[in-house]
């Protein structure tokens, strides 16, 4: 018996199971509310998660090792946001250089940002280098975080919270500061939150989503760039 | 599903091994979107291709792939109770600044700029 258990607490199968059902979870809870912004699949499946692996005791690492087919899909996921660009790539004529202005200057205003408030209010050298990336996608912050000295895997979840609040108040934010654009909509809620924000936006209108894609990939880039330079400069 | 899959998969491989052999310091998932964009761009690719098909699925779905990177914050639990005002106070700050900034830097340029607005 004993085995058994100890079998199911390590075993991949159990790992992967946990998530889907999870996710599943949060995807009714979706439905339940008519799609309350609140109700996210991602968010109401990490409160479910979360706990899980504290009762059962099981470590993080082992629950990630097990997940890591999931996790896999993120890349070709990624790859796949070409797709609704695509559709939509009438809408690009004449947005290119607002486009990529705005995004140089999102990335630059979130590294800089994030690393004066961490330091400001005493977080210290190294969570404001972790905090500094956490507008990039979740790997590209764990890499970016990681060449600065930063703690990686504090820096993917500080990105995932940054995406949760994209898809929770990104819309209704957006049209609070008055940005109707559908294209501009989702310029800056990809620039802030990546691709859980993008979902949001996928989900509410396929020119937003699109956008907020292809601002996600370009953050990146541009995140790619900045943050050794500004991290030179501000720390 | 099989062969959008392959695609998608043959994007991302191409973009990491350019990004490995170029040495720049940019995800590989990112440069295969790229790449897939060209590709579907140059082919003219209509919506019932198996790549649209499957990629459209992945991304109906993509909340989950979050998930195993989200849970995460078990393992942060101490760190980020210890630290909780600069964190939040960062987190939400600057998302709220970057995402003004963006929304409010395109709809000014886009007015100022000539060119087409589409909406």
């Amino acid at each position: 018996m004993s085995e058994t258990w100890e079998w199911l607490l390590t075993s991949p199968l159990s790992m992967l199971l946990l998530t889907l059902l999870a996710y599943r979870v949060g995807r009714q809870v979706q439905t339940w509310t008519g799609g309350h912004a609140l109700a996210q699949p991602v968010l109401v499946a990490i409160l479910l998660v979360a706990p899980v692996l504290t009762f059962l005791d099981i470590d993080y690492t082992d629950y990630r090792a097990g997940a890591e087919l999931i996790a896999f899909m993120l890349g070709p996921a990624t790859v796949a946001l070409a797709i609704p660009l695509h559709r939509q790539a009438h809408r690009l004529r004449g947005f290119v250089v607002p486009m990529l202005v705005a995004v140089l200057l999102g990335a630059a205003v979130s590294i800089t940002s994030a690393v004066l408030l961490v330091q400001v209010l005493g977080g210290g050298d190294v969570l404001a280098r972790t905090t500094a990336p956490k507008a990039a996608t979740a790997p590209v912050a764990i890499a970016l975080a990681e060449s600065a000295g930063g703690i990686s895997a504090l820096a993917a979840v500080l990105a995932i919270l940054a995406g949760i609040l994209g898809a929770v108040a990104g819309p209704a934010v957006l049209t609070v500061l008055r940005v109707r654009d559908h294209r501009a909509r989702g310029l800056a809620q990809g620039a802030v939150s990546h691709g859980i924000g993008a979902s949001r936006m996928l989900a509410d209108h396929e020119t937003e989503g699109a956008f907020a894609g292809l601002s996600m990939g370009l953050t990146a880039l541009a995140m790619s760039i900045l943050l050794p330079l500004l991290l030179a400069v501000l720390l | 599903m099989i062969t959008g899959l392959t695609w998608l998969l043959a994007c991302q491989l191409v973009g990491e091994v350019l990004v490995r052999l170029l040495d720049v310091r940019v995800p590989g998932p990112v440069v295969g979107m790229l790449l897939l964009f060209v590709v579907l761009r140059a082919r003219s690719v209509g919506d019932d291709a198996a790549v649209v098909r499957a990629g459209q699925a992945l991304l109906r779905h993509l909340q989950l792939l979050f998930i195993p990177a989200g849970v995460g914050v078990v393992a942060y639990a101490a760190v980020i109770r210890d630290n909780l005002l600069p964190l939040a106070v960062a987190l939400v700050g600057s998302w709220l600044l970057a995402l003004a900034a963006v929304g409010w830097t395109t709809t000014l340029l886009e007015r100022w700029l000539p060119g087409e607005r589409a909406r």
